[in-house]
């Protein structure tokens, strides 16, 4: 049954291929601009593993068969709220850090509880109601960052001393923590290590999980419900915890990519982060299949990279805007072709 | 009596909204009057693709990218009046039957994701689109009209000023009573496309539409070319779009050239929701009475934020949970109801 369609096939690796080309071709550009390859290097590198706990939050829910997370902003909610929380406690360094990624789980466990009782009610759409399901979580939320009774004047608005600010710093409370933990220059090239070795073990914890016998019943499930069924799997159990899975992921993701930004981005930032986190993975090969740690970490730093080199790139064109339009383009144009390739594939397997 | 529950509920906070806003009666029904003409057209064209059993059609958007194009091409060769409004047309018309087309041959390999498929299709052709207008016009397209340009010479100004299109036809016929101006030209224009899309609904293509949305295997044995007939509704939708968003900008009289037609399919699907339709079932007057309720809730809502709670920004947060939370509650009921019928259906 699963070997026929998971062969090595061109068509399945055309987003790669695609990504690939685009990144030489930038490349190619900065080099000829006469970019710092150094920095941009280390800069990669620091994308990567800012980016890629986001990208690794959607693996739980596609390997359970809850399709690409759409949904990510309600994990951004959550880890939105345990930094609020840790910087309204005044907590700083790395306990800070540790402490806000705590709060996060917590809040990542009981919304994604909520939001895996929805998708289970959704089945087989789960990726339009997710995607609304997101966005309306964000005015949810922007209601609450609004009227949020935090007391730290460091985030609430400068004048009235109510409401959140839309971006707080995090200079002082844990800017940077991860990115500064043993970083090492080598070549020119500055080595994030701590951020590194913080996505390593996350990547690491979600590879072993999916071997074991949780995580084979939970892919059983994603394969086929009804087989799961049959082996005497609970189905809406694997698949709510495949959820929960992904929204405290995504929660810790947030906290990672805010202390390596710097800033806190509250309100309407986060509307739009699922869609580049789905790119990713799509773009380190996850199509038609199973969702794996490689893809994730592949696909992360490739479409990162884009991200880097675009930049140097825009100030060299006539028209700086172009490199972002199309680095839009190719984003989005990934996830189209993956909708379109895994429904050409249903419809073959169903004629 | 469910299906009327939505349609009460926004009724409902409309009228709370109005009392809490302390705006005139008379002033809310002309912004309502103003909301009817502007976005019933963009509302209505999302009755065919649901008819059709495809959903929300959030690719849309592409429909109000053709009457963009067509409204540059006319300030570009600066062709005003209605000479301009029919250049508009003849060439956004067009451009949203191609583009239609192959929205259509997208749809029919996604069978089954079509609603999360319109939206990428959606965000892949605003990049194509913001790409042609932003490089494409003073390098491959020679412009006529330097006022429209950035100064570098290439890309189109953000804003264009419509004034040679301004309430060209919004002016027409207008009766004033008690105090509410009424563009009868333009209510009777949009009645007028809310009955072709009832006819059209009625004849032998409505009808394969049911059959399609009913059941791709029947239709197909009932000698339907379910593709095709898919492809009709997304054509469809997407002219009936583009003719939307003409008089949306001519009722504005501002164009954002690379931002105005975004979020239209949001507020598109979620008036239509408001009056009563479902993902599987639209209804002209779901779009009519929709477009009402879901503007009215959205012309009073920031004043009444601002007036109980004295802050205007709730108004606005409220606003897009409405908007966004009526699309993600349809989605939710709907497609739990059908999982349920079709798993008694299975047993």
């Amino acid at each position: 049954m699963r070997f026929d369609a998971r062969g090595l096939r061109l068509d399945a690796h055309i987003p790669q291929l695609f990504i690939i080309a685009f990144l030489v071709l930038l490349a190619g550009a900065a080099l000829r601009l006469d970019s710092p390859v150094g920095l941009m290097l280390g800069d990669s590198l620091v994308r990567l593993g800012m980016n890629g706990v986001l990208a690794l939050s959607l693996v739980p829910m596609l390997n359970v068969g809850a399709g690409l997370n759409f949904g990510l902003p309600v994990a951004i909610s959550a880890g939105l709220l345990g930094m609020c929380l840790a910087v309204n406690c005044r907590l700083r360094g790395l306990p800070g850090f540790f402490a806000a990624i705590f709060f996060a789980c917590v809040a990542g466990v009981v919304l994604g509880w909520l939001y895996g009782r929805i998708l289970n009610r959704v089945k087989g759409r789960e990726e339009i109601a997710a995607a609304f399901v997101g966005f309306s979580f964000i005015s949810i939320m922007n209601f609450f960052w609004a009227t949020a009774p935090f007391s730290n004047p460091a985030m609430l608005w400068p004048i009235g001393g109510k409401g959140m600010r839309p971006a707080i710093g995090l200079r002082g409370y844990f800017a940077g923590v991860l990115n500064s933990l043993g970083s090492f220059t080598l070549f020119g090239v500055t080595v994030p290590t701590g951020l590194l070795v913080f996505f390593g073990l996350l990547c690491l914890g979600v590879y072993l999980f999916f071997r074991t016998s949780l995580g084979r019943a939970m892919i059983a499930t994603g394969e086929s419900e009804p087989f799961a069924r049959m082996a005497g799997i609970r189905v809406e159990r694997m698949r709510l915890l495949g959820v929960i899975l992904s929204t405290v992921i995504g929660a810790v993701g947030i906290c990672v990519y805010a202390q390596s930004y710097g800033f806190i981005e509250l309100y309407d930032a986060p509307l739009m982060m699922a869609f580049p986190a789905a790119s990713a993975v799509l773009a380190g090969g996850c199509l038609g299949g199973r969702a794996l740690v490689r893809h994730v970490v592949l696909g992360t730093y490739l479409f990162q990279t884009t991200y880097v080199l675009s930049g140097p790139v825009a100030n060299g064109l006539m028209v700086p805007e172009a490199a972002e339009i199309i680095r839009m383009l190719v984003s989005n144009g990934i996830i189209l072709y993956a909708l379109i390739y895994e429904g050409t594939r249903r419809r073959k397997h169903a004629a | 009596m469910r299906r009327n529950l939505v349609p009460a509920v926004f009724l409902v906070l409309c009228l709370l909204g109005t009392y809490y806003s302390r705006m005139g009666a008379s002033f809310v029904a002309g912004e309502i009057v103003t909301r009817f003409i502007r976005d019933g057209v963009l509302t209505l064209s999302l009755v065919i693709p649901v008819a059709a059993g495809m959903g929300l059609n959030f690719a849309m958007v592409v429909g109000s990218m053709c009457a963009q194009c067509g409204l540059v091409m006319a300030v570009d060769y600066q062709v005003s009046g209605p000479a301009g409004l029919a250049l508009i047309l003849a060439v956004g018309l067009p451009l949203s039957i191609l583009t239609g087309w192959l929205i259509g041959l997208c749809m029919n390999r996604v069978k089954g994701k079509e609603m999360i498929a319109s939206i990428i299709i959606g965000f892949v052709a605003t990049s194509v689109y913001q790409l042609v207008f932003m490089t494409g016009y003073g390098t491959v397209i020679t412009p006529h009209n330097r006022d429209m340009m950035l100064s570098r010479g290439v890309g189109v100004r953000n804003m264009i000023d419509l004034a040679p299109f301004r309430n060209i036809v919004d002016r027409l016929w207008v009766v004033d009573i008690c105090g509410v101006e009424l563009p009868v030209f333009m209510i009777l224009a949009v009645l007028a496309v809310a009955c072709a899309v009832w006819l059209v609904l009625h004849s032998r293509l409505g009808r394969h539409f049911r059959a399609v949305a009913e059941s791709g295997r029947k239709a197909r044995l009932s000698g339907i070319d379910v593709d095709a007939v898919r492809i009709k509704a997304m054509i469809l939708s997407t002219m009936l779009a583009c003719l939307g968003q003409v008089i949306y900008a001519q009722n504005i009289g501002m164009l954002n050239v690379y931002t105005a037609h975004l979020n239209s399919d949001v507020f598109a699907c979620a008036s239509l929701l408001a009056g009563g339709a479902t993902i599987y079932t639209a209804k002209v007057r779901h779009a009519l009475l929709g477009v009402l309720l879901f503007h009215g809730l959205f012309i009073v809502s920031p004043q009444a934020g601002q007036n109980l709670f004295s802050n205007a920004a709730l108004g606005e947060y409220f606003r897009s949970f409405v908007a966004y939370g009526a699309i993600a509650f349809a989605l939710i009921m709907n497609i739990r109801r059908e999982n349920l019928e079709s798993a008694g259906r299975g047993r």
